[in-house]
């Protein structure tokens, strides 16, 4: 803790605050998959950096806790590393890039391809809490479907994808169901880690700090994304191995290697294809 | 047999004006009713209220659906209002870009209500959406296109599908003709005529085209000021008219 600036708050956020903050993430967690309003303060950080999730991991931090900050899979990018600095700085906690020795891991656009375990936190950032903004622009209007769960809007969007495209045209941001009740944006991660969210052991956190919005998912709940019995939810991947791993597994990006359009497809977990063996 | 529609004593007021005032009205199972009227006599205001669309100060509808449950639709939840509005009724507007979805493909539009009402086959959703698209005499061909390539014909007939699909017990039909060329009105008017026998549907239908009602309506009532003024077996208010202002109806329509 002596690292940890002076004249701030343990984690930034005034206690009545995380109060407030974490009263919204026990409702979110009681209604998996409900969005839940709450008082998004003003932080150090511009929307689109991840203010709501930072809001979340502040609420839910403790001095031992060991903290993991990706941005699209990465631990080294701007964006993560600025994040897991605030934290050293505002609460003095252990930061790491492994996602097993982690307790807290705030995330943007991906989930990593280690499983969680009980215990652990994954804290999402969130650009656009509401799946069907899109398609139902009326603020009180969506919160009615959701109330009613009345969700044929969101199938009439994938039949349009499948009409159109002949296949379903979200590789990212694929709505999911929760629970049986709630249509839930999984935030823009993959398709290819939708089916991470489904049963998983480690307790799933959303923050949307412009939205001012909360949501959750609680460990072992049920994650469907949403598809036809004739065209069923398929998570894409590139049909590569890492370059540097060979991972045939995990999710890839495609690297561009120099100025003749060389590329590879390395993983986009860096802490996954680091822990393997190389090729 | 029991009426499907039962309302009584409804009352509604726009400051001055008595939209609404003392008006009574049933249909039964299987049965076209035409609510004619001039512009403004109430006739929109009375086809909202029935469907819980909008409040009435006073009065009372009963709906019975088909497992014999009595609903009370002025007391009626939103929540309820709308599960009746999903599986039991449909409402076709005068104006079909109200009701469709200009963004979605035809085949889309047609499939929402399936869609709602839990179906999740791909596949299947398109055959009876390209089969409804037929059955409104449109090319099924079409099914990929927007509502926006459509002339106000078919955009109409789309929207007739698009209501029809899930066999709803109960159609309220606003001017369902209004705003469209004599001959498309003509060829639209066979059209549900043979949706509504084919089906049994029970229709509430609000014109104020008087060869319409006759052409389609088993019964037709009559409004003026919010009141209705006659009502009765169709062939008899038409040949036979015993108000005035049905008399004056009838007679400027044949004088046209
Ligand atoms: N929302 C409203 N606010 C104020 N007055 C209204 C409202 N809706 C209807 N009215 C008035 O109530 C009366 C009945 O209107 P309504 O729309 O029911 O008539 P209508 O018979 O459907 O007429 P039209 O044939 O022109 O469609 C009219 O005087 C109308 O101006
Ligand atoms: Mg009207
Ligand atoms: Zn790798």
């Amino acid at each position: 803790m002596n690292a940890a600036l002076t004249g701030y708050n343990f984690g930034y956020l005034d206690e009545a605050t995380k109060r407030m903050i974490r009263r919204a993430l026990l409702k979110a967690v009681c209604i998996p998959g409900h969005q839940v309003p709450f008082g998004a303060r003003e932080m150090p950080l511009p929307y689109g950096w991840g203010t709501g999730g930072i809001q979340v991991t502040a609420s839910v931090l403790g001095p031992d806790d060991v903290l993991k900050v990706i941005d699209q899979g990465a631990d080294d990018t701007t964006n993560a590393v600025s994040i897991r600095r605030f934290f050293n700085r505002v609460a003095g906690v252990a930061t790491t890039e492994s996602t097993a020795e982690a307790t807290i891991i705030q995330t943007r656009h991906r989930i990593p391809e280690t499983p969680l375990s009980e215990g652990q936190i994954l804290v999402y950032q969130v650009p656009m809490p509401e799946p069907l903004f899109r398609l139902e622009p009326r603020v009180a209007e969506s919160t009615r479907l959701h109330a009613m769960a009345e969700y044929g809007l969101m199938q009439v969007k994938l039949y349009e994808d499948i009409a159109r495209q002949g296949e379903v045209a979200t590789s990212y941001n694929h709505p999911v169901m929760v629970n049986h009740r709630y249509l839930m944006s999984p935030s823009p991660i993959p398709a290819f880690d939708n089916p991470k969210m489904h049963m998983n052991a480690g307790l799933q956190l959303f923050g949307a700090g412009r939205e001012k919005r909360i949501y959750a998912v609680p460990p072992y709940t049920d994650v469907r994304s949403l598809d036809f019995e004739d065209h069923p939810f398929k998570p894409v991947r590139a049909p590569h191995a890492c370059a540097i791993c060979g991972s045939e597994e995990s999710y890839l990006d495609e690297v561009i290697t120099d100025d003749q359009g060389g590329r590879m497809h390395v993983c986009s977990d860096t802490d996954y294809c680091a822990s393997r063996p190389p090729v | 047999m029991n009426a499907l529609l039962e309302a009584q004593g409804l009352h509604l007021r726009f400051g001055a004006v008595r939209a609404l005032d003392d008006v009574a009205l049933s249909i039964w199972p299987g049965e076209v009713v035409a609510i004619v009227g001039e512009s403004g006599s109430g006739k929109s205001s009375l086809l909202r209220v029935l469907a819980g669309m909008q409040r009435a100060d006073a009065g009372q509808v009963l709906y019975r659906d088909a497992a014999g449950a009595t609903h009370s639709i002025l007391d009626a939840s939103d929540a309820a209002l709308r599960r009746l509005m999903r599986s039991d009724w449909g409402f076709v507007h005068q104006n079909a870009r109200d009701a469709l979805r200009m963004e979605v493909s035809a085949g889309g539009n047609v499939g929402e209500r399936l869609m709602a009402a839990g179906n999740r086959h791909y596949g299947n959703i398109r055959e009876v959406a390209a089969h409804w698209l037929e059955r409104v005499e449109m090319d099924p061909a079409r099914i990929d296109e927007t509502p926006k390539n459509f002339s106000g014909g078919m955009q109409q007939r789309l929207q007739i599908a698009r209501t029809l699909v899930t066999s709803p017990r109960l159609v309220f039909m606003d001017e369902p003709t209004g705003g469209l060329d004599v001959s498309v009105q003509a060829k639209l008017l066979d059209l549900i005529r043979g949706l509504v026998a084919d089906l049994g549907l029970a229709v509430l239908l609000v014109t104020h085209d008087i060869a319409a009602a006759r052409l389609l309506a088993h019964r037709i009532m009559v409004m003026r000021h919010g009141q209705v003024v006659e009502e009765g077996l169709t062939d008899r208010v038409l040949d036979d008219p015993r108000h005035p202002y049905t008399q004056l109806l009838v007679s400027s329509v044949l004088a046209a």
